[in-house]
């Protein structure tokens, strides 16, 4: 009898060893002569497992992990193959409780299925909201959309039916789908998982969105750091048009979708919407002057729809089980769930998708299992490189759009990033400034001047020159930045400094002497060897 | 960057290769990036000869191609050493020793960040998110993601690519 065994092929896994467990499983396979099935599947999200090995029973699926490939022949000794207990044995996969207590909407199939198979795509509900958009009118789908309270996952949150209704009341001869997928924010990791774990999910939403607004091109601006993502959607992209969801006839029914992979080349300023259509362009990453909205005016001057990958991978599921269902789950104005990935200092990092409203607190501490080190939590940056460290007396902060608002915090992307009591905030604070130095794409003088002065400001308070002059003057410049800036990188680089600042000013004090608060003087001459900015 | 790991080693300097590999592109709409990046994909990095040929071939001036090129980090105009090694210093990593994993790489790869070794071996470079961030540290080495980082696994890996050359 042949057993089905799934050895994830997302990146993470593969980073820590999955090939090499894929390759002793069909080896050792051979030579017991079992006859054995490998998949290589998206990963579950539960990172501090993998690589995380199933094996299918009759009971369900059972994990086992983290797994090297040197336990391979005791898996096979203990029985692995028909579920059997082991060392790393977890029990069934649906019910471990990291799992079992996630609301996994948008990431119901990712780690669960072949990411390429069509016919595995179909079996686990794909493809009925797009069947459900080709039977109602392009206004019905937007309706449905903007009824279901989804908001832009991207970190901006605006609401997407508003801005697919723009792009569909707008006259043009030529309209575009332009997914962002250039998921630059540090603790973030939602996007790949997705394209590597179920990329169909997001050529769905895409041709959803075009049936929706008119729009018969779309584009997938990739971050070039996804490799792995890269070749999943390409080979995606090529069996979608085989299958006749994509090109100009789908899924027979006359309507048109075609769909452009483009790779990025590394500036993280290409994540803005508008530096994005830019590239798209071919041209340098500069931010543009809003208005013209892109719905209006976007890529190649033609209306567009920009969302991120989760937001466009959102939308299947509202079709296939309506707007209401959606908008079932989460809190106030934050509707639906959201894909949180943990990362950083913490123990059982990985994805937990939920309907908003759960606390800093829960995930960190009720899932994540504290941070890795064993040390006590300290800070926590939420949204990203330009979102605000949440302190440790704030965990219990909910995860929702308005909540951290009130604490000048932001949901962003959704990257929740846990830092120990070793963590030096002012170190933080200026790399922060650092890498608005390095990324700022330049156009407007407060993101490209502010930031360098902003490193130097933090460098003179620090090091006890005029130490009370420049922190009137940090907060000038922070202030300049936030008000005077293009765009939300030099607008928003200031949150995490100020949230430094204010929380842990012990970490601001001049480095002879008494020291900051969290030590780590070695650390920080360390920090400072390694500058990237001269 | 190289987008597939079995992506074979970078050709030498070669004008009609290069004009070649342009013209494979140049009809996309939006065409610079996807040129720009099979031109670093063929050579290993984007040489400067290669800008007047992108010039003249996509209709567009030197200065027009020179800025898109040196706008975006990833098109490296130097050529780089043998295996290129991307550390990433964001958040996540830092928040677990990415800073003792960086600077472990410097020194044992005998090269400061955007440099490359004396004897053409290894390029370094920062990186900012690769997206392994619950498995932080985290590097990225001729295109091959790694996590759960230290000092011993890195020279492991290192280790690895001198067995293989």
């Amino acid at each position: 009898m042949t057993m089905k065994v799934f050895v994830p092929g997302d990146s993470a896994a593969r980073s820590v060893g999955a090939d090499a467990v894929a390759r002793a499983i069909r080896a050792e396979a051979a030579r017991r002569d079992a006859s054995v099935d490998l998949v290589r599947n998206g990963s579950r999200g539960l990172y501090w497992l993998e690589p995380l090995v199933e094996v299918a029973t009759e009971q369900g699926r059972v994990a086992y992990g983290p797994v090297s490939a040197s336990d391979v022949p005791s898996l096979f000794d203990a029985g692995f193959l028909r579920g059997e207990e082991h060392v790393l044995s977890h029990g069934l996969t649906d019910s471990i409780s990291y799992l079992a207590n996630q609301e996994r909407l948008t990431f119901a199939r990712v780690g669960v299925v072949d990411p390429l198979s069509i016919a595995d795509y179909r079996a686990y509900g794909g493809l009925r909201g797009l069947e459900r958009a080709l039977a109602i009118e392009p206004a019905s789908v937007i309706s449905e959309v903007t009824e279901s309270g989804l908001r832009g996952r991207g970190g901006a949150a605006f609401p997407a039916g508003i801005k697919w209704k723009t792009v569909h009341d707008t006259q043009a001869s030529q309209k575009y789908i332009a997914c962002n997928a250039d998921e630059g924010d540090s603790g973030t990791f939602a996007d790949r998982m997705l394209m590597e774990g179920d990329p169909f999910l997001l050529i769905e939403g895409m041709v959803i969105a075009g049936l929706a607004t008119g729009a018969t091109e779309g584009y997938i601006y990739l971050r070039a750091e996804y490799p792995d993502a890269y070749r999943v959607l390409t080979e995606a992209i090529r069996v979608a048009y085989e299958e006749r969801l994509l090109g100009d006839d789908i899924l027979g029914t006359g309507n048109r979708f075609h769909l452009h992979l483009r790779l990025a080349a590394g500036a993280y300023i290409c994540g803005e919407e508008t530096s994005m259509l830019e590239s798209l362009e071919g041209k340098r990453g500069e931010i543009r002057y809003k208005p013209p909205l892109p719905a209006i005016e976007g890529l190649f001057g033609k209306p567009t729809v920009v969302n991120n990958v989760l937001t466009l991978a959102a939308v299947p599921l509202i079709l296939d089980r309506g707007a209401a269902y959606y908008a079932g789950f989460g809190t106030g104005r934050s509707r639906g769930t959201q894909p949180l990935q943990l990362a950083g200092n913490v123990a059982r990092g990985g994805l937990f998708e939920k309907a908003f409203g759960l606390t800093l607190r829960e995930l960190i501490h009720d899932w994540g299992g504290g941070t890795a080190t064993g040390r006590s939590v300290r800070a926590v940056q939420v949204g990203g490189p330009l979102g605000a460290y949440v302190p440790h007396w704030q965990l219990d902060t909910p995860l929702d759009y308005e909540a951290l608002a009130e604490r000048d915090a932001m949901l962003g992307h959704g990257g929740v990033v846990v830092f120990d009591d070793s963590v030096d905030m002012a170190k933080m604070a200026r790399y922060a400034m650092e890498f608005c130095a390095i990324e700022s794409c330049g156009k407007c003088t407060p993101c490209r001047m502010g930031s360098v002065r902003g490193v130097e400001v933090i460098d003179r308070v620090v090091g006890d020159q005029d130490r009370d002059k420049n922190l009137v003057l940090l907060e000038d410049l922070c202030d300049t930045m936030i008000h005077g800036s293009l765009c939300a990188m030099g607008g928003l680089t200031p949150y995490p400094v100020l949230s430094a600042l204010r929380h842990f000013p012990e970490d601001f004090e001049p480095r002879e002497g008494a020291g900051g608060g969290a030590g780590g003087d070695e650390r920080r001459r360390a920090g400072g060897a390694l500058r990237v900015v001269s | 960057m190289k987008t597939s790991e079995t992506a074979s080693a970078p050709a030498a300097w070669d004008p009609e290769r290069a004009r070649a590999v342009i013209r494979e592109h140049k009809e996309l709409p939006g065409a610079l990036l996807p040129v720009l990046h099979a031109v670093r994909d063929t050579f290993g990095y984007v040489a400067p000869e290669a800008v007047p040929l992108v010039a003249e071939e996509l209709n567009l001036s030197r200065a027009e191609v020179h800025g898109v090129l040196t706008f975006y980090h990833l098109f490296r105009q130097s050529k780089p050493g043998r295996h290129e090694v991307w550390i990433c210093r964001a958040e996540a990593c830092q928040a677990m020793n990415g800073d003792g994993v960086a600077e472990h790489a410097s020194q044992r790869l005998g090269t400061d960040f955007h440099g490359t070794s004396e004897d053409g071996r290894y390029s370094l470079e920062p990186v900012y998110c690769l997206g392994n961030c619950a498995l932080a540290p985290a590097a990225m080495i001729d295109g091959r993601l790694h996590g759960r980082l230290d000092a011993a696994r890195l020279d492991e890996l290192i280790a690895e690519l001198e067995e293989n050359g």
